[in-house]
């Protein structure tokens, strides 16, 4: 069942009274039971994530206007657009990043398989157990490689020696990256190229076994042999995971991306004041084939951004 | 390098001549003779202390008992205020390591800007320039006027001394640990409590440890908080929680005041210990350093 392709009109619009919803504090985690739907999930039980006006401010400053769309599950979704126009502060708000931020904010709804993600109960920690994520940067921890995958398993509880050796060595596989560190387990996972470490990072994230992975420019420090690698890794484990991941390369969104998402910037010339906006989203191939939005085909064609 | 008889083609390499080559080697000189200046004092002190302390140190002179001052100097030890240096110090750092390392920890990861956080920032920090024989009066006077004097009020003493630097040191410690491994952690899922204890201490950890221990050889070798508190006697004390006590900075200061050459002798033995104390905590620390730094690289 196909998702209607979304098309925000241009020009900046008066934001709906929308409920306000502010992030909860950080409570503590419940008994880890699913997330309870609210609403049957219908023919959107394909829908992984269904996002509905949202506006992200930090403090005062509204990074992102009323972004609406949805992500489907086994699917590889790419946020693309030029700097600053809000794709990662979009991204983080899928798994609750934002609230480590002092001073952020989200208005508007992210239902996450039917629940809403900042509603009252829910707790951020179990959030970011089923919702992993990528960064720009790799961030191995300074411990050995075998117990920087085995962290996620560790603070989820297991203990089994045998049992994490069996993590271990799956997750390090998914990532690729068995082969070439097998022999050194217990070396500092600090020791690693560029990368093999953002290997590493994505070995650490999928032994948690997420029902959802964001990447967040995984590749932006990455030569072109290392980039091609991670590529194949995310066409590999689409059939289990469903990714969303942001880029600057509009190569790689057509390489590998299901549906592509373009954000832009919208300077209100009276306040001067900028924030982001989601200006087209929709199959990949029709994005960049045959783009609906002006802004859209100037960005794609190379004309901007 | 081309031979000086061959004419100079291509562009001029070399260094440039002049005021700006003047300048450059005026800047290095300056900075040798400052680091010769500065490691002087340092050697003559080491040199003096081991020099006349040398003969005096020995396993029966670290365990004896405390001699009267006229006693000559290979009589006798300081073994008394080698046990009160060990009871006191030990005490003072279990109460304000620990503390220091907690409240460098809320200050850091929990705090933020709230008042609270400023507040112990603040004091914390003005506490770290009170003069140490002002420490010692004030545990006088809320202490020892009521409960004697005891080892265990030095040691709080000392605890009021180590615990700003322990706060400060830790708390840069743990300002140096990357933001990006807190985030790391946070989205495996991790709670505050969790990325704290299995992440940013472990990564801050050398540094804490070595910071503490340097504030704990400091405290050893502290004197005047040690003067109101613990009543300089010659009798070994174990109990350190009741009646007056002993500790080597002390003994230093009475021995060395006294006019007889034994108890001076005396004197710079116990100097020599105290040197020997701190020296063997800095190369702990650089061990602990070294062994919990190993994945860093």
């Amino acid at each position: 069942m196909e998702q209607p392709e979304q098309n925000i009109a241009t020009g900046l619009q008066q934001p709906e009274p929308a409920a306000q919803i502010q992030a909860p504090p950080v409570a503590e985690p419940q008994a880890p039971a699913a997330p309870q739907p609210q609403m049957m999930p219908s023919d959107s039980g394909d829908l992984v994530f269904d996002v509905e006006k949202v506006s992200c401010y930090y403090s005062a400053f509204r990074a992102v206007t009323d972004v609406s769309l949805s992500i489907h599950e086994n699917e590889i979704t790419a946020f693309i657009g030029p700097s600053g126009c809000g794709k990662t502060t979009v991204l983080r708000t899928l798994n609750r990043m934002n609230d480590l931020v002092p001073g952020a904010r989200v208005e508007g709804d992210i239902r996450y398989r039917g629940a809403s993600l900042y509603g009252k109960d829910v707790s951020p920690i179990a959030v970011r157990r089923r919702i992993g994520m990528v960064f720009q940067k790799p961030n191995p921890f300074p411990k050995s490689i075998y117990d920087n995958v085995a962290y996620g398993p560790r603070i989820n509880g297991e203990r089994n020696k045998r049992k994490l050796d069996e993590i271990v060595e799956h997750s390090l596989q998914q990532a690729a990256l068995w082969d070439e560190v097998k022999d050194r387990l217990n070396k500092s996972g600090l020791g690693l190229s560029g990368g093999q470490a953002q290997r590493l990072c994505i070995a650490r994230t999928l032994a948690v076994e997420p029902d959802v992975v964001l990447m967040d420019e995984p590749c932006s420090a990455l030569d072109p042999i290392a980039t091609g690698r991670i590529e194949d890794l995310m066409r590999e484990i689409k059939s289990r995971y469903t990714i969303v991941i942001v880029t600057h390369n509009m190569q790689q969104a057509t390489r590998v991306s299901d549906r592509t998402a373009f954000y832009s910037v919208l300077r209100n010339e009276e306040s001067d004041t900028r924030t982001g906006v989601l200006v087209e989203y929709g199959r990949t191939q029709q994005i960049f084939e045959d783009p609906h939005d002006e802004r859209t085909k100037a960005y794609v064609t190379g004309r901007m951004g | 390098m081309a031979a000086i008889t061959e004419p100079q083609l291509g562009p001029n390499l070399q260094e440039p001549t002049g005021w700006r080559r003047s300048k450059n080697r005026i800047a290095t000189v300056l900075m040798v003779l400052s680091f010769v200046l500065v490691i002087i004092p340092l050697v003559f002190v080491l040199y003096t202390v081991i020099a006349k302390g040398i003969s005096i140190i020995s396993w029966q002179f670290l365990t004896s008992p405390i001699p009267p001052q006229v006693a000559p100097a290979d009589e006798g030890g300081i073994g008394p205020a080698v046990l009160g240096t060990i009871e006191i110090t030990a005490i003072a750092a279990l109460m304000a390591v620990p503390l220091g390392i907690l409240g460098a920890i809320y200050l850091n990861e929990y705090g933020g800007k709230g008042v609270l956080a400023r507040l112990i920032g603040f004091f914390s920090d003005v506490m770290t320039g009170v003069p140490s024989i002002v420490m010692g009066l004030f545990l006088f006077s809320i202490w020892v006027l009521h409960f004697g004097f005891s080892g265990f009020a030095g040691a709080l003493a000392l605890a009021c001394l180590m615990l700003p630097i322990v706060i400060r040191s830790t708390d840069e410690m743990l300002k140096l640990v990357p933001n990006p491994l807190r985030e790391g952690s946070y989205a495996l899922g991790a709670t505050k409590a969790r990325v704290t204890i299995t992440v940013v201490l472990p990564a801050a950890i050398g540094g804490i440890v070595s910071g503490a221990l340097l504030a704990i050889a400091r405290a050893a070798g502290e004197t005047a908080p040690l003067l109101f508190t613990i009543l300089t006697v010659t009798a070994a004390n174990p109990n350190v929680f009741s009646g007056a006590n002993t500790a080597i900075p002390s003994q230093i200061f009475a021995n060395a005041t006294s006019p007889y050459p034994g108890a001076q002798g005396r004197a710079w033995g116990a100097a020599l210990t105290l040197i020997a104390i701190a020296f063997v905590l800095m190369i702990v620390a650089r061990f602990i350093t070294a062994r919990f730094t190993r994945y860093s690289r």
